[in-house]
């Protein structure tokens, strides 16, 4: 249980991470590309060291074969445990950013609960995410405003996308048995209770941004059949089949 | 027509440092972005940890005259040789 | 190698006799290694020679983020993955300094991107040659920043105060940059079969376009000495790319690999390998652009700046609507 919960945290670092890793070199300024890309490795470097804790606790494997490449290359789209926002596609600056918020404005809520997990290695691991994070918010709500308030067209563009990405934000606060059971032994945070923090953030930074919230008509993936259970986009496949193709096509060689 | 981004210099005081250094320059469309810019492009390896920007408009230089005390050339260490990599004694010029 | 195609319009070194009192004082300061500042006067030929010179220096750097940029995602380790992304983003920071120091010779980012788009200014002609495979991300580490590491330690002294110091800086980071290319070759070398004929591959398309990184013969740039005088190009084409060979010779029979050059040989009269003959009809056309990839970087790059032409507009005016709200407010 604890390994699929730590496949959560990791999974979402890995593949958002990996979503950044495209805009390399495309970004609409020089600045922004620098900066995006620190987003990136950040969330790498949180990710390998979630994926790290988890592949200890790989029962499937040898012990000489449990590590985070492992983990990262080694298994198919319905055995990752990310959340089904972070693999939609970057499509165009305003999706990426209202991606990138969405799951910042949570992430730093989540990862502030964990620091205080019974396990010490996730509270470790969360007390360093956790300052990260609080970076990655602060930034990506200025660009929400900057996009949001800018001019007609930024503004248009950032409302499709929050309004289209608006259905993958009610898995976030989905707790299912495996998570609900973390919680009462206090290694997991309660994601259900985020949702009114978070709720409130995001309605501040709108109003900011002269973007209207969306409704909560439908929720994909938010009731126990979404990323957390492997149960994906076909977003993911095509990404996973790009990020593992060199380890899959020689399993025994050492990159 | 372009939307150009105005150019800022940018000054970093180092944690052990006493004074703000100017390190460059960048582009930000307004103050709060171009701090934000400073820490991601000049502080990638956490060189420093307080940040001044100003317009590069707004800097009022002296003649050439005094260029001595204001423009000093970084003349330490020309480049540093990180240790992440360990090459075999074996391979030279790397 | 930013200098190649890079000429001061002067056919000859200016005779000191010719030269007004300012031009007098300005060379007199460039022999005595004072480094010459924005607001200093200074010849135009010496401004417009640099502007090109740092630009297409700058460019160079955003360019070449695209070729190793597109393995990023195919990384075959999170360790490599990381490092990688972390190498292509120093690209860009040092692309960012060059862009800064030709701007305090009065030209505008945005002017020098125009100017790169239309094709009016080049980039290194390296960055013009695809990456087929993951060695090509070791090779590229490992001979082009080993030759770019050649090219600029030297621009450090430059007699320009901006670019020297663009240049102290970015020689802190590359040495990281040559190092993680030779580390892939290792492992690659050390691996199995395939992986060492994907070494061996990568090295046999790219060793003569980085030799072509150094420019044309010294008999070819006649028109080089100006710049040196002026010590904008500090050492020659040839002596540069001699060096090269002499220290990566060494380097490629450490990992086992052959360089693809039948004439390649040790000549101990001379004290350096000797090498086999360029194609320099190749290096040209790359340069006029006909090589593999010349279309394709620069449509990546003006696809990418025009994309983003909203989100650079929506910034600004955010930012001119909020300084109108401050002082509306105050």
């Amino acid at each position: 249980m604890l390994f699929t919960y730590l496949l959560r945290l990791g999974d979402n670092g890995l593949v958002l991470a990996q979503r950044l890793g495209e805009w390399v070199g495309k970004a609409p300024v020089l600045e922004e590309d620098i900066a995006s890309t620190n987003v990136g490795l950040d969330l790498l470097g949180q990710a390998r060291l979630w994926l790290a804790y988890a592949c200890e606790l790989d029962a499937r494997d040898a012990p000489t074969l449990r590590t985070e490449d492992r983990l990262a290359y080694f298994r198919n789209a319905d055995e990752f445990r990310n959340l089904l926002l972070v693999e939609q596609p970057n499509g165009s600056y305003a999706d990426t950013i209202a991606r990138q918020y969405l799951f910042d404005q949570w992430h730093v809520l989540l990862l502030a609960e964990l620091t205080a997990s019974r396990d010490a290695r996730i509270a470790a691991i969360a007390a360093k995410a956790v300052k990260e994070a609080r970076y990655h918010v602060e930034r990506s709500a200025d660009w929400v405003i900057r996009l949001g308030d800018g001019t007609g067209e930024s503004h248009a563009r950032m409302q499709t996308a929050i309004d289209s990405l608006w259905m993958y934000t009610g898995e976030m606060f989905a707790i299912d048995a495996t998570e609900r059971a973390l919680v009462e032994i206090g290694i997991a945070a309660d994601a259900q209770a985020l949702q009114v923090p978070w709720i409130e953030a995001i309605r501040t930074v709108f109003a900011e941004a002269t973007l209207a919230v969306p409704g909560d008509d439908w929720m994909q993936g938010a009731h126990s059949r979404g990323g957390k259970q492997g149960l994906h986009t076909e977003h993911l496949s095509r990404l996973l089949a790009e990020m593992q193709i060199l380890p899959r096509s020689c399993p025994d060689a050492i990159w | 027509m372009s939307a150009e981004w105005p150019l800022w210099e940018v000054f970093i005081r180092s944690q052990h440092g006493l004074a703000h250094k100017h390190v460059g320059s960048l582009h930000a469309p307004d103050a709060e972005m171009a701090v934000r810019n400073a820490r991601d492009v000049y502080t990638r390896r956490n060189e420093g940890i307080s940040i001044w920007v100003t317009r590069s408009s707004d800097i009022h230089a002296s003649s050439p005259g005094d260029r001595a005390a204001l423009f000093e050339p970084s003349n330490d260490k020309v480049y540093r040789h990180p240790t992440f990599f360990p090459m075999p004694d074996e391979v030279k010029h790397i | 190698m930013y200098a190649q195609m890079v000429e001061t319009g002067l056919k000859q070194v200016q005779d000191v006799a010719d030269m007004t009192p300012e031009e007098r004082a300005f060379q007199a300061r460039i022999d005595a290694d004072v480094k010459v500042e924005p607001k200093d006067w200074m010849p135009e030929a010496y401004r417009r020679t640099l502007i090109r010179q740092i630009q297409q220096h700058a460019h160079s750097e955003i360019v070449g983020m695209l070729p190793e940029g597109n393995w990023i995602t195919r990384a075959p380790s999170l360790q490599r993955k990381a490092i990688l992304m972390a190498k292509v983003q120093d690209e860009a920071g040092h692309g960012l300094y060059l862009y800064c120091a030709a701007e305090t010779l009065g030209v505008s980012r945005d002017q020098m991107i125009a100017d790169l788009h239309a094709g009016r200014v080049k980039y290194s002609s390296i960055f013009n040659y695809p990456t087929l495979t993951w060695a090509d991300i070791g090779t590229i580490g490992w001979l082009v920043d080993g030759a770019a590491i050649m090219n600029q330690i030297p621009l450090c002294r430059c007699s320009f105060g901006p670019y020297a110091r663009a240049m102290i800086r970015v020689c802190k980071e590359e040495s990281f940059h040559q190092r993680q290319g030779f580390d892939i070759m290792m492992t690659l070398c050390r691996g199995t079969r395939e992986q060492k004929a994907m070494a061996q591959d990568a090295l046999n398309r790219w060793w003569w376009p980085s030799l072509m990184m150094f420019g044309p013969p010294d008999a070819a740039s006649v028109h080089s000495a100006q710049s040196a005088r002026w010590k904008i190009k500090l050492l020659s084409n040839d002596e540069l790319r001699q060096r090269f060979i002499d220290q990566t010779v060494p380097q490629a029979e450490y990992l086992g690999l052959q360089i693809p050059d039948d004439a390649l040989a040790w000549n101990e009269e001379r004290g350096h390998y000797d090498f086999g003959e360029i194609d320099w009809q190749e290096f040209h056309d790359v340069l006029k652009g006909h090589g593999p990839c010349n279309r394709d970087r620069m449509r990546t790059r003006v696809k990418a700046w025009e994309d983003g032409a909203w989100v650079r507009e929506a910034a600004l005016a955010y930012a001119q609507k909020q300084a109108a709200r401050e002082q509306a407010a105050a």
